[in-house]
């Protein structure tokens, strides 16, 4: 049983300090400040005309924000469609691509690990293309799959795998040599030690890999949706922009942002769920 | 003639039925640099004898410590006889066969625990004996598992994984992989190294307790006098470093079981006890006047 005595002591010692000094609340308050600000500056700089006149002022922007946003799922034809039919059409691209290139680059990425022939043999590949521009392929991908659907995918796919490998390749390559050791003396086979030992111990860098995959992925799939046209919140930024719907353009950046904020989210939990105790060093 | 030749072969096969482990004249060299494109660059560097001349005779069942100053290749010694590691020259022999690779005969608990983080106490222990009797049927396995659990005393922690154990739980989840898969003998490597005095001395009883049970052979490694004197039926001392030599073998004939309040009722006791402290002074000191 608790004592109480004790219970009410703590209870006042929490309380000890005022509710301004609270650090979250002051953060919330500095947060408000500056968005009410930014948003001042602009409504200001639109209404005196000091900013271009394309500049849309911020109150019309956010009611025009709010009217995408009521109706996202609204579909009258082939150039007048919700955001949100857009944003799905890019998400699906996002990780079908993103699913295809990490069905390349995780098994590739474990035997360039495993095996220093490979890793030496195949490196000179990785590292002249990791640094191209994914839509450096995009007019490949054209000419060979000759649908802007397919090349949609193939620059995706490409996208994802540079980091996934890397990273599956770091993390296989440096699994804790006691693990191996606790493996060699139990006299585990090669293939008991790869599924039970080291996929386990690369878990989190390949998740690692994976969340840096797909937060690029999510860059790249608004250039190319742009360049090869069709549905996705790319094209739709285009389309607005040919009609100088500039507050379609500034809602399209926010919700591309918040969606970006949930793929990372996700892959965040799926990494802190992987790296179970591991940072504990246990 | 014939006679005595055939004295001498019984003898020897005798010796062997008794002599578990055999190491003869080992030696374990590091590789200097020594080749052109290092004389090139004046980068040469001498071959390093890490161990040097190392016979040894171990006995099955019997509890056997090696203590030496820090760095005079005791784990070298027990990674030789683990086969993790090769030696440079000469045999080790186990049961007169020689030691290539490792194997589930020799069960190694290891300094730093070498839990795996992601599975709970019981996947640790199942995975030691899933990988080394693949033929045992589910059931046999959990009971198995469940055995070794309740010989180290941690049924209440069954569940929970390593980042949740303390450093003498976790070690002592080691000592129950090390023996689930019936070794034939134990070898540790400093298993209680990490730990504060306390749990060391609550660890090395349980280790006492739980040899008492199986009598496994048991190569210890350790720089803890006390630990060797408690829980031993020989001392190996080793020599420092470089070209670590084995310089004598101590019987310590305490009688079992011990208890470490006892122990200095027994004669031989301050005796050996003060031969091992003036060895391994003597040693460490050598050991980092040569440092300067």
């Amino acid at each position: 049983m608790a004592n109480p005595s004790i219970n009410t002591n703590y209870h006042r010692l929490k309380s000890s300090s005022p509710w301004w000094q609270n650090t979250n609340l002051q953060a919330f308050a500095l947060f408000i400040i500056l968005l009410v600000t930014i948003l001042g500056i602009w409504e200001m700089g639109a209404t005196t005309e000091i900013f271009s006149p394309v500049m849309p002022s911020a109150s019309r922007t956010i009611n025009d924000f709010l009217g995408w946003i009521s109706d996202p799922f609204y579909d009258n034809g082939p150039n007048d469609k919700g955001i949100g039919i857009n944003i799905l059409g890019s998400l699906q691209r996002v990780l079908v691509g993103f699913f295809l290139g990490s069905a390349i680059a995780i098994p590739l990425g474990v035997a360039v690990g495993l095996s220093p022939v490979v890793s030496k043999a195949v490196d000179p590949f990785i590292q002249l293309l990791r640094p191209v521009s994914p839509l450096a392929w995009l007019p490949l991908g054209l000419g060979i799959l000759k649908s802007s659907e397919g090349t949609a995918l193939f620059v995706i796919a490409i996208t994802s795998i540079w980091p996934t490998l890397s990273n599956t390749k770091f993390g296989v390559s440096n699994v804790s040599a006691d693990y191996l050791n606790v493996a060699k003396t139990l006299g585990a086979s090669r293939w008991r030690t790869i599924w039970k030992i080291i996929l386990p111990s690369a878990a989190p860098h390949i998740v690692a890999g994976l969340r840096i995959s797909i937060g690029i992925s999510w860059l790249v799939i608004v250039a190319a949706e742009m360049i090869v046209g069709g549905t996705g919140i790319g094209s739709f930024i285009w389309f607005e922009w040919n009609n100088l719907n500039v507050t379609s353009i500034i809602t399209a950046i926010i919700v591309i942002g918040a969606v970006g904020v949930l793929l990372d989210r996700i892959l965040a939990l799926l990494q802190s769920w992987v790296s179970f105790g591991q940072r504990n060093n246990a | 003639m014939m006679t005595s030749s055939a004295i001498n072969e019984s003898a020897e096969i005798f010796s062997k039925s008794t002599t578990q482990l055999s190491l003869k004249d080992v030696y374990k060299v590091y590789a200097g640099r020594h080749g052109w494109p290092d004389k090139l660059l004046r980068r040469t560097s001498p071959d390093y004898i890490a161990l040097a001349e190392i016979n040894l005779d171990i006995v099955a069942n019997q509890f056997v410590s090696i203590i030496g100053p820090s760095g005079c290749g005791k784990s070298t010694l027990l990674n030789i006889i683990a086969g993790l590691d090769q030696p440079t020259q000469g045999a080790v022999l186990l049961n007169g066969q020689p030691v290539k690779a490792p194997g589930p005969d020799r069960g190694v608990v290891f300094q730093h625990y070498s839990l795996m983080p992601w599975m709970t106490v019981e996947e640790n222990i199942r995975f030691a004996i899933e990988t080394v009797f693949p033929t045992m049927t589910r059931a046999e396995q959990i009971d198995q598992v469940r055995q070794y659990i309740e010989l180290v005393g941690l049924q209440s922690a069954s569940k929970r994984h390593p980042h949740e154990l303390s450093g003498g739980m976790k070690q002592r989840v080691g000592i129950a992989r090390a023996l689930a898969i019936e070794p034939q003998m134990l070898l540790m490597d400093e298993p209680f190294g990490a730990l504060d005095a306390l749990t060391r001395g609550f660890l090395q009883d349980e280790v006492a307790r739980i040899w008492e049970q199986q009598r496994k052979t048991v190569i210890l490694i350790t720089h803890s006098i006390d630990e060797a004197l408690l829980l031993s039926d020989k001392i190996i001392m080793m020599s420092r470093g470089p070209a670590a030599k084995i310089v004598e073998v101590l019987d310590i004939p305490f009688p079992r079981p011990r208890r470490r309040e006892n122990l200095a009722q027994f004669s031989s006791y301050a005796e050996l006890r003060a031969e091992l402290e003036l060895h391994l002074s003597r040693e460490t000191r050598a050991v980092e006047e040569s440092r300067i």
